[in-house]
């Protein structure tokens, strides 16, 4: 079995407004989608109902593992999803080692690979000494040792230099790779061959 | 709009039941009001034993208003029933209320029983808490932004309150052993004499009534303004 | 069960390295047992009479000031986010984060207690009373607590309405552990200390419930 993802006629409200209504999607292996639109469109929104936090107005969620289980309810959903939120997740007091054991431990998925994110000579600093692009490179190598197969990205460039954002679409390419499915909500393109979703406006 | 669908069945019932509801607690305020101030005087308590005739009714609402109030949280929560999230926001200044009026009584009442308005007594203590736990519950509903997830999240803290309630009140109990025992549950029948009974008995229906009416009235009010809302934001009902 | 250690130890460190505030509550209780004698006099055996009392609602204040961050730091920089998503429900991250708040800051609190009591001029007996209560009661604050911080985690100036809405849920807890101690000072026996361990093990048990529904509840926005 391969991984797939299926929306179907999915209809979000949020505070009495209809941010999208009956969208349907099908991604299988390999897939990319760039979320695109205007703030308040319902990218994290959309992004927030896969990963099973919110709940739709209407409409189903359907995640095939890789071993042919199919997901529909949000908590199953969401032991299915990695994420990276527009927020780093990155403790100040806590060196960047201690906080990637740390995830590890919590999600049960063995140790975490510093080298291919830069933050080898990273390891004994704490989170207050690191720059924007450190603490997403810290977030990114957090979301690969999760080992989940569906990531959902939630800004995934903000606050990165061109090296960073070259390593993140490199990290998206070899995951899409890899057999797994990437959406991502993202203002700029990432630099990755894949579908465009545009939500919200006219 | 979705979030409307079982209000709108609620807005014509209520509509129809609302004047006679009204009608009956006038009536039987009325009755009730009349029977308490011509009964004769206690022996012992004199003319002070009247307020017990506000002051019990109120306490009996307070405590009905919060058990009401948790049972809405809890269908609000587990159904996402839009109707019973306005039913437990609207229930629980109505709660507080009730609430502070039996706290008002009851220390006119104890100012000729104990000689102070205030003693901490145990139900007193008891009663106080619950105002603590209503106003807490008003507090958290109005501190978040989000509509919905004021009305669960306070609907959480009404539930576990309920689940709570009987511990304080078994601990306040407790910590003081004040109080006259509590005649009107005592084993044995009532202790209270029969002239006050009926006078008492008719307060409690009316004081009953008055809440259903006025939650009805806070209930309706809120769903016309949030469709006022929904009106204005999306330009369509 | 690894997880779980995880968490409360992450959690524990975070409390005890700089900004953690677990140090904040323990100062904030001796300034506040140091304030009611010098408002009140300094009659030891008055002091000795309401040392229970004043210790325990202290007490229960430092708690409950430190409790307000036990959920929003992490809901704040997106870390509450991961946990959900981890193989750990939210109930046993509600439990793990309650286990490290009363590590940090509820047994350090009786430890400092037990000092305060003799400057209170509490006899032998009554300090140990103290110490067991609140070694047996601070759990369920912690706990009760950790509803509280739950239910105002999206709160910005949530740190006043946490203790307004928890403290008539803890009374008992209160109501019980001064009087285990005022029962054992006068002699008299009192179920106070099993009606303690009883409301303790309550609050343990079902608050993770109520605090991952909060948290389940702040994070659907």
């Amino acid at each position: 079995m391969t991984l797939a993802l299926d929306i179907d006629k999915l209809t979000c409200v949020r505070a009495h407004r209809v941010l999208f209504e009956a969208l349907s999607l099908v991604l299988t292996a390999g897939a990319f989608v760039s979320l695109q639109g205007p703030n308040g469109a319902g990218k994290t929104s959309l992004l927030r109902i896969i990963a099973g936090f919110l709940t739709p107005a209407a409409g189903i969620v359907r995640i095939r593992t890789e071993t042919g289980a199919i997901l529909t309810d949000g908590e199953d959903r969401a032991r299915a999803v990695g994420w990276l939120g527009h927020q780093d997740a990155v403790k100040l007091q806590l060196t960047v080692g201690e906080q990637l054991s740390f995830w590890s431990k919590l999600y049960g998925d063995g140790a975490a690979a510093l080298a291919p994110f830069g933050l080898a000579p990273l390891a004994e600093v704490p989170g207050q000494f690191l720059s924007a692009g450190q603490k997403r490179r810290l977030a990114l190598a957090r979301l690969t040792l999760t080992k989940r197969k569906l990531w959902l990205l939630d800004e995934p460039l903000a606050a990165l230099d061109a090296a960073g954002k070259v390593l993140v679409a490199q990290s998206v390419r070899a995951h899409c790779a890899a057999g797994g499915i990437a959406i991502a909500a993202t203002h700029e393109p990432l630099g990755v061959d894949g579908l465009t979703l545009h939500l919200g406006g006219p | 709009m979705f979030s409307l669908a079982n209000p709108k069945r609620f807005m014509d019932a209520s509509g129809k039941v609302l004047p006679w509801l009204a009608v009956a607690t006038a009536v039987l305020l009325t009755v009730g009001l009349t029977l308490a101030l011509s009964v004769p005087p206690d022996y012992q308590q004199g003319d002070a034993v009247r307020i017990m005739f506000v002051h019990v009714p109120a306490a009996w609402v307070a405590m009905m208003a919060y058990g009401l109030m948790a049972l809405a949280a809890a269908v609000g929560l587990i159904w996402r029933a839009p109707l019973a999230d306005v039913a437990m926001k609207t229930a629980a200044p109505l709660g507080a209320v009730f609430t502070a009026l039996g706290l008002v009584t009851g220390s006119l009442w104890g100012r000729p029983m104990w000689g102070a308005f205030w003693v901490w007594d145990g139900r007193l203590t008891s009663f106080l808490l619950l105002l603590f736990l209503y106003l807490g519950i008003m507090a958290l509903g109005n501190a978040i932004e989000d509509e919905t997830r004021a009305v669960r999240a306070s609907g959480i803290l009404a539930i576990v309150g309920a689940v709570n309630l009987p511990i304080i009140h078994f601990s306040v109990r407790w910590w003081t052993t004040l109080h006259q025992g509590e005649s009107l549950l005592r084993k044995g029948g009532p202790s209270i004499a029969p002239v006050f009974l009926w006078p008492l008995a008719v307060m409690a229906l009316a004081y009953t009534l008055l809440f259903f009416s006025l939650w009805i009235v806070r209930m309706r009010t809120t769903i016309l303004e949030r469709k006022a809302a929904v009106l204005r934001i999306t330009g369509r009902a | 069960m690894n997880a779980l250690r995880s968490l409360i130890a992450r959690d524990l460190v975070l409390a005890l390295r700089a900004g953690g505030g677990a140090a904040l509550a323990l100062a904030f209780f001796a300034a506040v047992a140091t304030l009611v004698p010098l408002g009140i006099g300094p009659d030891l055996k008055l002091l000795a009479r309401i040392a229970a009392g004043v210790l325990w609602v202290a007490a229960v204040l430092a708690a409950l000031l430190s409790l307000d961050r036990l959920f929003q730091a992490d809901f704040e920089d997106g870390s509450l986010d991961l946990m959900a998503l981890s193989p750990l429900s939210l109930e046993a991250v509600a439990l793990a984060k309650i286990a490290a708040h009363w590590l940090s800051t509820g047994l350090p609190l009786t430890l400092i207690a037990a000092v305060l009591a003799v400057a209170y001029g509490l006899p032998a007996n009554g300090t140990g009373a103290l110490v067991a209560s609140l070694l047996i009661g601070t759990p369920a604050v912690s706990a009760i607590g950790g509803i509280g911080a739950a239910l105002t985690l999206s709160i910005r100036r949530g740190g006043l309405i946490l203790p307004f809405i928890v403290l008539p849920l803890i009374a008992p807890v209160v109501i019980f552990g001064s009087g285990a101690v005022l029962a054992v000072l006068d002699g008299l026996a009192s179920g106070a200390f099993l009606f303690l361990a009883a409301f303790s093990l309550l609050a343990v048990v079902l608050s993770p419930f109520a605090a991952a529904a909060g948290v389940r509840l702040n994070l659907g926005s």
